[in-house]
């Protein structure tokens, strides 16, 4: 690669960023978590590309296998190119002339996501410095526009403000600031909003827009809100259990879901339009272990049409519209199409006689699934340990080890604990 | 800051009056004052009255503090058990003291920075390992168990290896000692080697596990990783993000974990034979000497007081969310 | 090889200092309000990193001792800690029953040049005064235990009072507490134990003294920890619903906050009987705690010294018993922190 410009010697003709076959798995102590098992999908210069799934789906390992930014026992395969340039497998040193500049990263929890020993301006003018020949001055200059054109008030002022004398909302919008800082082409967003109030949602969304609008680069947004992802997305690849389970247009996904993990996310969604008398419907039980091997589609245990050749023989991903380019991982695709959303209906109904949904019962495959007889209840704190060595991951992140979890205790990055040394 | 800094000092001042309370109290109730004189059955009345009054044991306790207090504001800290003032006493073994804790806090700093970073860097490999072994193991050993072990186990050898006395187990210097400073340094060497040995092995291992958990948690920070996304070599990266951050934490524990250095140093003296304040306050405690046992406790509840709060403005300066929160 | 329990120490201590800065300077961080909802959210992706305790529901508290104890079970260097332990404890008891020395017997053996050394009637050696070492190192060993234990137990309990009260209140009671602590850690601790220890010793069982005055001052870690953690704790919505139903603060406190806060308490607990080991042993060596007859291993170590060259069992005995009861605990109470707070690989996916 040209040392003085590494970018410029690079492929305007291959496609902007393409990743194959990405596998990654971890080596913990409990075992191999397969965490992504295979994905594939290419992004487009300008296109915006939303990754939804739960937690435990594998989107944000999938981001940050893009950037190089995996812990060690992280053992990754397959290829992500960058305008045909492989960046897996590559040291820290020969990473250091994409990031930031070609591909930039937007973090999900903006309160540590700055450094807060440094004023902000300090770590936008670092970002620019790192790939601009600019002087510290013009530097700054570009930094009070970043962050006026990310929608900060008084930028002159502010630029020299601490991160901890801002808000949550106004610190992710100077995260995006520092990833706009050198127009990059592609821009991995890692649940930018998820850590945030509804309110302030809106507003990081609008400087992720204005921020796209000013430097027209693509956008891998990873989110499990389906609300953003309507807002802003171009295309929608859905994973569940590591793999992509379904890909298409925003509005095929939305219009024209075809596998049963699709409708389930549709159909929980409170919706407006409705008269509000109708119960919400979420899917029953929760996402499976990643560790072990597993048989058939990792769905199954709570797809209402699951069939034997569910479980035995998982399922690739197909064409279910040829022009739209959109594809479903479902042996009953069509079925689930049209069945729509009355397909998770019943569970939300009658419990104890569903068909199709299993209850209790011990494993089969490797596969730990949890049933309780509060389905109606979102999986809440503790776990469900079935069989030695299997847990559930409930909300609140995931856990590798096979321990039971008692409640979702985040006093992360709150509770005296706010400041990060 | 400033007024974080001006709360800090009023709030140690209080602590340090306090403090002096305390210890007044305390000395005034941990014993006889008359001891001495009880040991003859033979001294009449009169030498106890006069005794009595010598020490104002007829005032109330609070009117004895305050005379005590503001004695010892202006550097008067009464007189020993042998009638000698105490003041110049307690400055000079002071000095000796501040040798050795000095030199070794300031190297075992370093140490438990160099282990505690490296360790968190290589963690999991030998380096760490064999790190943590060793940290574990000073960890449990007491100071005067390790003073003695090396004392005994270490220099004896060493100096029959050597062929000739290197390494001295006794005193700060020896006492036949002539020339000029240089000429007297090796002896000076000779004599501090093992007590300040002494002194930074059983420091800096909490130390160092302190800075490997602070530094790891630097390591594995959103802001790190976003440095790394940034763009930025790993040089930078290291430097000024996660050692920035790492290094915090250490300078308040350092500086309150003083109180343990000092601690510690009293029983450096004690197998050492050093003449230091430690020495001292313990030769105190056994005859009952009681303006030295309490002139030691004020002036090192001021040590105390002093480096917490230097504790307080290093953190102020080094983390801005003190400064501007 | 772990760094566990003193990891998980440091990390308490700079969640406490951390704590105490902003109390101190009054920073506010996010708003405590803000906090709690989020700790419920599902946080997809969130990476939950802390080397805190696991906080339950106080309803599973049942449950979680019998996983705590599980995980502690299955760590081979606490159980080989545990049971050193156990054994130099017991032994240590049954020594002065049914070892044929006491350790103020007189043997006709004594330590001079050339002899005394450690044979199989004395298989510690003798002293140079004719004691049976072995019988000494037991009588030492059980006073250092039982001293350790009771200043575990009182340091404990006044600390997890006080932290408890001044985390629970915080105002005023909270601020005066924690000034009465940090006044009382101005003084270095074991200058203030030479002063009082030597008050002590002068009483007939002299041990329990000692130990009554090592437990009365080295609780203001406990009391920190505690207090950090009640003050996160009682944020927390089990809280405000245990408040909803009209509980009383002191079955808040008990019955829901209490469980909660037990790992640390009962980790630090053990980082307190090390430490109280050393203190005893340090003070007995400086001839300021148990006084002759009794012994204890430190006033063992300081007769041995001045032999330690020539009579080596003189010193290495008593020492090796005091650093290995040390490394045992320390052992256990990282297995118990391991137990209560795993280290697990953390994969955010």
């Amino acid at each position: 690669m040209n040392p003085i410009h590494p970018l410029a010697s690079l492929d305007p003709r291959a496609p902007l960023l393409s990743v194959e076959g990405l596998e990654v798995n971890f080596r913990t102590a409990e075992g191999t978590v397969k965490a992504v098992r295979g994905i594939d999908f290419e992004l487009k210069p300008g296109e915006v590309l939303g990754i939804v799934g739960e937690s435990g789906s594998g989107k944000s390992v999938t981001a940050m296998a893009t950037m190089g930014l995996l812990p060690r026992s992280a053992r990754v395969k397959g290829s992500v190119r960058f305008r045909g340039e492989e960046l897996l497998h590559r040291r820290e040193k020969q990473l250091m002339p994409f990031r930031g500049k070609a591909i930039s990263m937007i973090f999900q929890d903006p309160m540590t996501s700055l450094n807060p020993v440094y004023s902000v301006g300090w770590q936008i003018v670092e970002a620019i410095q790192a790939h601009q020949d600019v002087s510290k001055e013009e530097a700054l200059k570009i930094a009070i526009e970043l962050l006026r054109k990310v929608g900060i008030p008084n930028p002159e002022d502010r630029v020299a403000n601490y991160p901890h004398e801002f808000s949550g909302g106004m610190r992710q919008r100077v995260v995006i600031a520092i990833a706009i800082a050198n127009d990059p082409e592609v821009i991995l967003a890692d649940e930018p909003t998820t850590a945030l109030d509804v309110t302030v949602q809106a507003q990081v969304l609008e400087a992720l827009r204005a921020a796209l609008v000013s430097t027209h680069a693509a956008l891998l947004l990873i989110t499990h809100d389906l609300g953003v992802i309507a807002g802003i997305a171009d295309r929608v690849l859905v994973m569940y259990a590591g793999r992509p389970v379904e890909i298409g247009t925003v509005d095929e996904i939305f219009y024209n879901p075809s596998m049963p993990y699709t409708l389930g996310l549709l159909g929980s969604l409170p919706r407006v339009d409705t008269d509000g008398t109708e119960r919400l419907r979420p899917i029953p039980g929760s996402p499976p272990s990643m560790i072990g091997e597993s048989k058939g589609c990792p769905f199954a245990p709570r797809c209402p049409l699951a069939a034997d050749i569910c479980r035995e023989i998982e399922p690739e991903l197909t064409q279910v519209s040829a022009a739209t380019g959109h594809l479903a991982a479902c042996h009953f695709a069509k079925e689930a199409h049209d069945r729509g959303a009355s397909l998770f209906a019943a569970t939300s109904a009658d419990i104890g006689t569903t068909a199709g949904v299993q209850h209790g019962g011990p494993p089969e495959s490797g596969l730990a699934y949890g049933q309780g007889p509060d389905e109606l209840r979102a999986p809440g704190p503790g776990n469900y340990v079935l069989a030695e060595g299997f847990s559930l991951a409930g909300p609140g992140g995931y856990e590798t080890a096979a321990e039971e979890e008692d409640g979702t205790a985040d006093t992360g990055s709150s509770d005296g604990k706010e400041t990060t040394p | 800051m400033l007024s974080y800094l001006l709360r800090r000092l009023f709030a140690s001042v209080i602590i340090l009056i306090l403090s002096s309370i305390l210890v007044f109290t305390m000395v005034a109730f941990s014993g006889d004052p008359l001891a001495s004189l009880r040991l003859n059955p033979k001294t009449p009345p009169s030498v106890y009255a006069l005794r009595r009054a010598e020490l104002h044991l007829n005032n109330p306790l609070p009117q004895r503090y305050w005379i005590w207090v503001t004695h010892a504001i202006r550097g008067d800290f009464g007189l020993t058990i042998g009638n000698q003032p105490v003041a110049p006493q307690l400055w000079s073994h002071l000095l000796v003291t501040f040798q050795m804790v000095i030199i070794a806090t300031v190297i075992a700093i370093f140490v438990a920075i160099a282990v505690g970073v490296f360790s968190a860097i290589r963690q999991g490999r030998p380096f760490d390992s064999g790190a943590a072994f060793t940290n574990y193991l000073f960890i449990s050993v007491p100071v005067f168990v390790l003073g003695l072990i090396l004392k005994e186990f270490v220099a004896i050898p060493v100096n029959n290896a050597i062929g000739h006395t290197v390494i001295y187990t006794i005193g700060q210097q020896s006492s036949n000692l002539s020339g000029g400073f240089f000429e007297r340094l090796p002896n000076y060497a000779g004599h501090t080697i093992l007590p300040v040995l002494t002194l930074i092995l059983v420091s800096y291992p909490s130390w160092a596990i302190y800075q490997r958990s602070s530094m790891l948690e630097a390591l594995d920070s959103d802001y790190v990783r976003l440095a790394r996304a940034k763009g930025l070599s790993p040089r930078r990266v290291l430097i000024r993000h996660t050692l920035r951050n790492a290094l915090i934490p250490i300078t308040t524990v350092i500086a309150l974990d003083f109180a343990g250095v000092l601690g510690g140093a009293i029983l450096v003296e004690e197998v050492f034979s050093w003449q230091g304040i430690g020495f001292w306050f313990l030769q105190g405690i056994l005859v009952l000497d009681f303006n030295v046992v309490q002139a030691y406790l004020l002036v090192t509840a001021f040590f105390v007081v002093s480096f917490n709060f230097i504790a307080d403005v290093l953190y102020g300066v080094l983390d801005p969310r003190i400064r501007y929160g | 090889m772990e760094y566990s329990i003193h990891e998980f120490a440091m990390a308490e201590r700079r969640k406490i200092l951390a704590d105490t800065r902003s109390s101190k300077t009054g920073a506010a961080g996010e708003n405590p309000k803000r906090r709690s909802r989020f700790s419920r959210l599902p946080r997809a992706g969130a990476e939950t990193r802390h080397l805190g305790d696991e906080h339950g529901l106080s309803g599973e508290v049942k449950k979680q001792w019998q996983i705590v104890f599980g995980r502690f079970i299955r760590q081979p260097r606490a159980m080989v800690s545990l049971g050193i332990f156990a054994l130099l404890g017991i032994s240590s008891a049954l020594a002065g029953v049914f070892w044929h020395y006491s350790y103020t017997d007189l043997t006709n053996q004594i330590a001079t040049f050339g002899q005394g050394s450690p044979s199989l009637q004395h298989p510690f050696g003798v002293d140079p005064i004719g004691h049976d070492v072995f019988a000494q190192v037991m009588q030492g060993t059980k006073e250092d235990v039982q001293t350790a234990l009771l200043v575990a137990c009182i340091s404990t309990l006044i600390g997890t009072t006080i932290g408890a009260l001044a985390g629970y209140f915080r105002s005023w009671v909270d601020t005066v507490l924690m000034r009465f602590t940090d006044f009382i850690l101005a003084v270095p601790l074991l200058a203030v134990l030479a002063v009082l220890g030597n008050l002590a010793a002068k009483q007939s069982g002299s041990w329990f003294w000692v130990a009554i005055i090592i437990g009365v001052l080295s609780w203001t870690y406990v009391a920190r920890l505690v207090r950090a953690d009640f003050l996160s704790l009682r944020e927390r919505e089990f809280v405000e619903a245990a408040r909803a139903i009209g509980a009383s603060n002191r079955r808040i406190i008990v019955r829901h906050l209490l469980p909660n806060a037990l790992g640390p308490i009962i980790v630090n607990a053990t980082l307190t009987v090390a430490n109280a080991i050393i203190l005893e042993s340090t003070l007995s060596f400086l001839g300021l705690g148990i006084q002759p007859p009794d012994v204890s291993l430190g006033s063992l170590v300081a007769a041995g010294e001045g032999d330690a060259t020539t009579f080596w069992w003189l010193f290495v005995f008593p020492a090796s018993f005091i650093v290995l009861m040390i490394l045992c605990v320390n052992f256990i109470g990282d297995g118990l922190r391991e137990a209560f707070d795993p280290r697990r690989t953390r994969v955010r996916v």
